[in-house]
C-alpha cells in the first residue's frame, strides 16, 4: 500500500508471560473499513488498542496518519483527535448527560469553542435517532441507545478513524441492528473504521476487508467475497465452519 | 542477652537513645508484662466479642420481636456511644454498685476489679459491631440454599448450625479482621481505668526516664507489629477456608 | 451482561433509579426526624428510670439539671474537635486516596506507607503523639500564639482520620469500572482530567456513607481527649463528680453522657444507613 493512514508494522505484545501479538502487520488505506474477526484470545482487540495507545506495544511500529504512536513522546491529545474508539461496554459517564457525555472532551481536551461543540453534539444525537434524549442519564437509556451516544461521543472528536471493539457484543439481538445501522452509515460516508465483530453477515456487507487472527498473529486476510467463500487457511476454514 | 543489653545501655551513652526497656531489667519486666496483658486482654475480648455476635446475630434473625429488639438495642447503644464513656460507665457506675469484701488486711475489695471491668466493656463494644458483621454475613446467604436445607428436614437450629454459620462465617471473615484490629486498638482505652496494659506501663516508663519519644515510636512499632501479626493470621485463616467459586473476594 | 427491557429506566452499572429515588427522598426526611426524637424519648424515659431507681430521684434529677450548662460547654468542644478533624481529615484523605492509586511508585507508595501506618496505629497513642511533640506555642509574624491542648487534641484526631478516608477514598476510586478509565483515556483526557471531571464526581456517591460512619466514630473517639487533659464533655463530668463527692451520682451522670452521645450520634447513624441502602448497587 502506497501510503497508509494505519499501519501496524511488527507488533509485539506479551500480558505477563502470555504473548498476545505475535508479529502483526497491517496497513490500513483512508476510508477504507477493516473487520477484523477470529477466536477469543486471539488479539483482535488488543490490535486495536494498541492502535490508539491504550496499551503500549512491546515490539513493533504504530503510525496512524502523521502521528507515530509507538514513539516516546506521543501526543495522546493529537491521536485522539486523529482516532475514536467505542467499546463493548459503551462506558458512557453516569453522571454526565447525554449531551454532556458527547460534548465535554471536545470542550475540555480539545479545548474547542463551547456553542460551537454543544451544536454539533446536537446534530450528531440527531443523526444517531437520539435528539430527543439530550437530556437523559445513561441509566435511563436502553443498550442499544447508549451504544449510539458512544459512537455519537466517538464522532463528536471529529476523528479520521474510529475503532470499534465488539460493539454489538452486550446487546440484546433486537438492539443491534440499529448500531450496526450506525455503523454502515459512518462507513459509507467515508470513515476509516477498524470493527472487531462477530456479526459476520455486517463484515460481509460493509468490509473492503478482513482480517482473521488467530493465536496473536493475521492468518489471513481478503477481500469479503473472496474471504467467506474460499478461505485459503485451514484455521480459518475452521473458524468459520462454526461461527457461519 | 548481656550482649543484647550492653549495646542498648551503649546507643543511650553514646548515641543519645534510651530506650531502658532493653537493658534495664526492671523496666524490661514491665514492658513485657504490659505487651502481655495487652495480648490476653485482646485474645479473651476476641473470642467473647466473637460469641456475642454470634449469640446476637442468631437472635436478630429469629422471628420474634423481643430477642430482635433486644439486639437492637444492644447493638445501638454501643455503637452509639463512646467506648471511653461506656468504660468510665462500667468502672465507676455500675462498679459503685458491686458488692465489695474484704481482703486478707480487712481492706474493702471490689469483686469486679478494673480489669474484669475493661474486658467486660471491651467485649460488650466490640460484640455489637460482630452482630451487625455477622448479621450481614448471615442476610447475604441466597435464601435458596436455606429453602434446600429446610426441604432435606434439617431443623431451624439445625440449618444455622450446620448450614447458614460456615457460610455467613466466610463471607463475614473479611469485616471481622478489621473489627478484631479495631478491639486491639482499643485496649489501649484500659489505660483509663488504670489497667497496666502498654500503653500505661508505657507511659510509666517513659515518665520515670524522660524517654517520652523514643518510648512512643517503640510503642508505635510495636502495634503496628501486633496488627500485622493479626491481619496476617485472619488472612491465613481465610485463604484456607476459601471455598472456590464462592464469597466476593476471589 | 444482557440488556433486558428496551427503554429500561434502571441500568445495572449505573444502579440509581431517579423516580423512585425521588419518592423515597420524601419519606427519608420523615425518617430522619422520628429517629431523633425517637432517641431523645428513649433517653429521657432510661435518665428518669435510673434517678429513680437510685433512690432519691429528684435530688439526682436536680443534680443533672444543674450541671447541664457545664457539660453542655465541654460537649460544644467535643463536637467543635470533631468537625476539625472530620474537615482537616477529609481533605488530607482525598490527596492521600489519590496518591495511592497514583501511577508513579514515589508518590503511591509512600502514601500506601503512610495510610497503613496511621490506620492500625491505636487513636489513643497518636493523640500521645501529638500532645507531646506538638509545640505548645508558635511564633508567628513576631507574636507568641499559645497552641490550645484542644487545638493539638483535634490535630491528634485528624491524622486517623484522613488514615482511614484516604482508604475509602481509595476503595471507592477501584470500584469505579475500569471502563470509565478507558473511554476518557480514549477521549483524550489526561489522567488528572479523568480523576476530577470523569472518576472522583462518580466516587462522591460511594463515598458518603463510609464517610458518614468515619464521622461517628470520629465522634465517639473525641472523649479520648480528656486523657491527655482536653477540658471536654468528659473531664468536665468528673469535674462535676469531684465536686458533688456524692457516690449516687455516679450511674446516673455517667448514663446522661452517654445519652448526649447517643442522641447525636443515631440520627446520623440511621441517616447514613438509608444513605447506603438508596446508593447501593442492586
Amino acid at each position: 500500500m502506497s501510503d497508509p493512514f494505519i499501519r501496524l508494522h511488527d507488533v509485539y505484545k506479551s500480558f505477563g508471560d502470555t504473548p498476545v501479538l505475535r508479529g502483526v502487520s497491517v496497513d490500513i488505506a483512508k476510508g477504507e473499513v477493516i473487520c477484523i474477526i477470529g477466536p477469543s484470545g486471539s488479539g483482535k482487540s488488543t490490535i486495536l488498542r494498541c492502535i490508539n495507545a491504550l496499551t503500549r506495544v512491546d515490539q513493533g511500529f504504530i503510525q496512524v496518519g502523521d502521528i507515530q504512536v509507538t514513539a516516546k513522546n506521543l501526543d495522546m491529545v493529537a491521536l485522539c483527535h486523529r482516532v475514536g474508539m467505542v467499546f463493548q461496554q459503551y462506558n458512557l459517564f453516569p453522571h454526565k448527560t447525554v449531551l454532556q457525555n458527547v460534548s465535554m472532551a471536545p470542550i475540555q481536551v480539545l479545548k474547542q469553542n463551547k456553542a460551537e461543540v454543544t451544536e454539533r453534539a446536537r446534530a450528531l444525537l440527531g443523526k444517531v435517532k437520539l435528539g430527543h434524549r439530550a437530556n437523559a442519564f445513561p441509566g435511563e437509556l436502553s443498550g442499544g441507545q447508549q451504544q449510539r451516544v458512544a459512537i455519537a461521543r466517538a464522532l463528536c472528536m471529529q476523528p479520521q478513524a474510529i475503532l470499534f471493539d465488539e460493539v454489538t457484543a452486550a446487546l440484546d439481538p433486537e438492539m443491534v441492528g440499529e448500531v450496526l445501522t450506525v455503523i454502515k452509515e459512518i462507513a459509507n460516508e467515508g470513515m476509516t473504521c477498524v470493527v472487531v465483530t462477530h456479526e459476520m453477515g455486517f463484515a460481509r456487507e460493509v468490509a473492503d476487508r478482513i482480517y482473521f487472527t488467530d493465536g496473536g498473529l493475521i492468518v489471513e486476510s481478503g477481500p469479503p467475497a473472496e474471504f467467506f467463500t474460499n478461505p485459503a487457511d485451514e484455521r480459518t476454514r475452521s473458524f468459520l465452519s462454526k461461527v457461519l | 542477652m548481656n550482649a543484647f543489653m550492653s549495646f542498648f545501655r551503649e546507643l543511650h551513652e553514646k548515641g543519645g537513645i534510651n530506650l531502658t526497656i532493653f537493658y534495664d531489667p526492671f523496666d524490661m519486666s514491665r514492658f513485657s508484662h504490659g505487651l502481655v496483658l495487652t495480648v490476653v486482654m485482646f485474645v479473651i475480648c476476641a473470642v467473647a466479642s466473637v460469641l456475642l455476635g454470634l449469640f446476637g446475630a442468631a437472635f436478630a434473625t429469629l422471628p420474634y420481636r423481643v430477642p430482635r429488639a433486644i439486639v437492637r438495642g444492644y447493638v445501638a447503644f454501643f455503637r452509639n456511644t463512646p467506648p471511653l464513656v461506656q468504660m468510665y460507665f462500667f468502672y465507676f457506675g455500675l462498679g459503685a454498685l458491686v458488692p465489695t469484701s474484704r481482703n486478707a488486711y480487712g481492706l474493702p475489695v471490689a469483686m469486679v476489679n478494673n480489669l474484669d471491668w475493661a474486658l467486660i466493656a471491651l467485649s460488650l463494644y466490640a460484640g455489637a459491631f460482630n452482630v451487625e458483621i455477622f448479621r450481614a454475613g448471615i442476610e447475604a446467604i441466597h435464601h435458596s440454599i436455606i429453602e434446600a436445607a429446610a426441604a432435606l428436614g434439617y431443623s431451624k437450629a439445625a440449618t444455622f448450625l450446620h448450614v447458614m454459620m460456615p457460610l455467613a462465617w466466610r463471607i463475614a471473615l473479611p469485616a471481622l479482621c478489621n473489627n478484631l484490629i479495631e478491639l486491639l486498638k482499643t485496649t489501649t482505652l484500659a489505660y483509663a481505668i488504670g489497667v497496666p496494659e502498654l500503653l500505661y506501663v508505657s507511659n510509666q516508663i517513659w515518665s520515670d526516664n524522660i524517654n517520652t519519644f523514643a518510648m512512643m515510636n517503640v510503642l508505635m512499632v510495636v502495634y503496628l507489629l501486633l496488627v500485622g501479626v493479626v491481619a496476617m493470621t485472619m488472612h491465613r485463616w481465610e485463604r484456607a477456608l476459601k471455598l472456590p467459586g464462592f464469597g466476593a473476594a476471589r | 451482561m444482557t440488556q433486558d427491557q428496551s427503554a429500561s429506566r434502571f441500568s445495572p452499572e449505573v444502579g440509581i433509579d431517579l423516580a423512585a429515588a425521588r419518592k423515597r427522598a420524601g419519606t427519608w426526611r420523615n425518617a430522619g426526624l422520628a429517629s431523633v426524637l425517637l432517641s431523645i424519648l428513649i433517653v429521657c424515659v432510661l435518665v428518669l428510670a435510673v434517678a429513680i431507681l437510685s433512690g432519691t430521684g429528684t435530688t439526682i434529677l436536680a443534680k443533672l439539671i444543674k450541671w447541664t450548662p457545664f457539660l453542655a460547654e465541654g460537649f460544644l468542644l467535643n463536637v467543635v474537635m470533631s468537625l476539625i478533624a472530620i474537615s482537616a481529615g477529609t481533605l488530607g484523605g482525598v490527596f492521600l486516596g489519590m496518591g495511592q492509586i497514583a501511577l508513579v511508585g514515589w508518590i503511591s507508595w509512600p502514601s500506601k506507607v503512610l495510610t497503613q501506618i496511621f490506620r492500625n496505629a491505636p487513636w489513643l497513642v497518636l493523640l500521645f503523639y501529638c500532645i507531646f511533640l506538638l509545640p505548645y506555642q508558635v511564633k508567628i509574624a513576631g507574636q507568641t500564639f499559645i497552641v490550645a491542648n484542644w487545638l493539638r487534641a483535634s490535630i491528634g484526631l485528624t491524622i486517623p482520620v484522613a488514615a482511614n478516608f484516604s482508604e475509602i477514598v481509595r476503595g471507592a476510586m477501584q470500584s469505579i469500572p475500569s471502563g470509565q478509565w478507558e473511554a476518557a483515556r480514549s477521549l483524550g483526557y489526561t489522567w488528572r482530567q479523568s480523576v476530577f471531571q470523569v472518576v472522583l464526581p462518580q466516587c462522591i456517591k460511594r463515598m458518603l456513607p463510609p464517610w458518614m460512619n468515619l464521622y461517628a466514630v470520629l465522634l465517639m473517639a473525641t472523649p479520648l481527649a480528656s486523657i491527655v487533659g482536653t477540658q471536654e464533655a468528659l473531664t468536665n463530668l468528673r469535674t462535676a463528680l469531684q465536686a458533688e463527692a456524692d457516690g449516687r451520682l455516679l450511674l446516673p451522670f455517667y448514663a446522661y453522657l452517654l445519652s448526649w452521645f447517643f442522641v447525636y450520634s443515631y440520627p446520623i447513624a440511621r441517616f447514613s444507613m438509608a444513605l447506603e441502602k438508596r446508593f447501593a448497587i442492586h
